[in-house]
């Protein structure tokens, strides 16, 4: 393995990378101009963040690659995001439910990193998180007016959800990377957020009329890159084709 | 309703031969006047120090060092707000600079200066509120106002819409 931190802190960058590409997927393409807007706004802010992860990653590496040669030029297999992050935008309830749950995940994610050891990891979580505040309350307000909506976007949101929760398990899974983070003081253990994550999840669920899964069962892989889903590799041949095309291509 | 176009802006201030050396250093005080006079390149009825981007400037030796909080961490502004700094003080004599990004404290609306709140709303976008929206429509002033979307045409504002007059305007959002 190679050094934690900056596994770790791909994971953050790759996340957000990876996320944010998909939201912008939606660009002009979206139902209404105002959710364009917002998601387009969303996909910057999470582009922005990874930035700033990516940049240090690159720092701590010591190698001399910058954000834009890690987001461009690894493939699938060096990529450390959470699963979940990597699905298919579906259609526009699904994407609105994977972003409630990343998003309720990564503001508390955020406001633990916030304590870091690590000076520069504090101040990014202490940025990071006041925009994605904003993410969580507009994902929270849809999910709860789709699911409480009409019958049509009602089942909607309840197949997304179907679909979707068994990525939910993986942002709570421990591993060696985690644990040499939470015993040097940089980032909590994951694990130790799963009982206020579910709590959330089961009031805001309730509100939207919709039904958690019962089976916990959780896909995993991602974070640690052993397997990532098909989905990621044929993101990535959109994301990253200017660069596999001519490489080294600067603006 | 008919508004009135917005005032013409001061531009950035651009590099001449004539000042193009400086005799000795400036002042503090005459270099936060510079910066004070270069606009923000998304709104620019409002300038960088109006919106409290800019968070402190020193001489290190013969090098100015100039530190910048960005807005959001994607803001596209961001980079052209260096430039612009960069050109100013280069076109004022400065010839060893330093840009300083600091990412904590985080930028809030609360470092808005009064003048720049005064000068959103006469450019008909509502300043920011404690309250979490705005007081009233920046063009009729009536309060009968009603939020469309957290998420504007800039990563630092919301749409919002006026009851009494029908308009639609930005709002500044908190953060």
């Amino acid at each position: 393995m190679s050094d934690p931190l900056f596994e770790y802190l791909c994971r953050l960058g790759d996340n957000t990378l990876v996320l944010g590409h998909r939201v912008s997927e939606w660009c002009g393409v979206a139902p209404v101009i105002e959710e364009d807007i917002a998601l387009a706004n969303t996909a910057l802010d999470l582009i922005g963040q990874t930035q700033l992860w990516l940049g240090l990653a690159g720092e701590v590496e010591g190698k001399g690659r910058d954000a834009d040669k890690l987001a461009y030029h690894r493939d699938v297999w060096d990529f450390r995001n959470l699963l979940l992050c990597e699905q298919p935008n579906g259609d526009f309830g699904q994407t609105m439910m994977r972003q409630f749950l990343f998003d309720s995940w990564h503001v508390m994610h955020l406001k633990g990193l916030m304590a870091s050891s690590n000076d520069q990891i504090a101040a990014i979580a202490e940025k990071s998180v006041k925009e994605v505040t904003y993410h969580v309350e507009r994902s929270t307000d849809t999910v709860i007016g789709l699911g409480d909506g009409t019958e049509e976007s009602h089942t909607r949101m309840q197949n997304a959800l179907n679909k979707l929760y068994p990525f939910v398990g993986e942002m709570f899974l421990s591993d060696d990377v985690d644990t040499a983070m939470a015993d040097a003081g940089i980032a909590p253990d994951p694990a130790g957020h799963r009982a206020g994550y579910d709590a959330h999840l089961d009031d805001v669920l309730t509100e939207a009329t919709l039904t958690k899964p019962e089976d916990d069962f959780a896909h995993k892989g991602g974070k640690s890159g052993t397997r990532h889903t098909e989905h990621l590799g044929h993101m990535l041949t959109q994301m990253q084709w200017l660069q596999r095309a001519y490489p080294d291509a600067t603006w | 309703m008919v508004r009135p176009a917005p005032q013409p802006v001061p531009g950035v201030v651009r590099p001449t031969p004539s000042n193009a050396r400086l005799a000795k250093k400036p002042t503090l005080e005459t270099v936060w006047e510079w910066l004070s006079a270069i606009p923000d390149p998304e709104i620019p009825v409002i300038t960088l120090t109006d919106l409290g981007i800019i968070r402190d400037v020193q001489w290190q030796g013969d090098t100015l060092e100039v530190t910048v909080t960005p807005t959001y961490s994607g803001c596209p502004a961001t980079s052209i707000i260096n430039l612009d700094i960069e050109t100013a003080l280069r076109g004022h004599g400065i010839e060893k600079l330093t840009l300083k990004r600091q990412l904590s404290p985080a930028w809030t609306t609360d470092w808005l200066t009064d003048a720049g709140r005064a000068k959103l709303e006469e450019y008909g976008i509502a300043p920011p509120q404690p309250a979490g929206g705005p007081q009233h429509c920046p063009h009729c002033k009536s309060t009968l106002v009603e939020k469309i979307s957290q998420f504007g045409s800039t990563p630092c504002k919301a749409q919002w819409r006026c009851q009494s007059c029908r308009e639609p305007f930005d709002y500044f959002k908190c953060i």
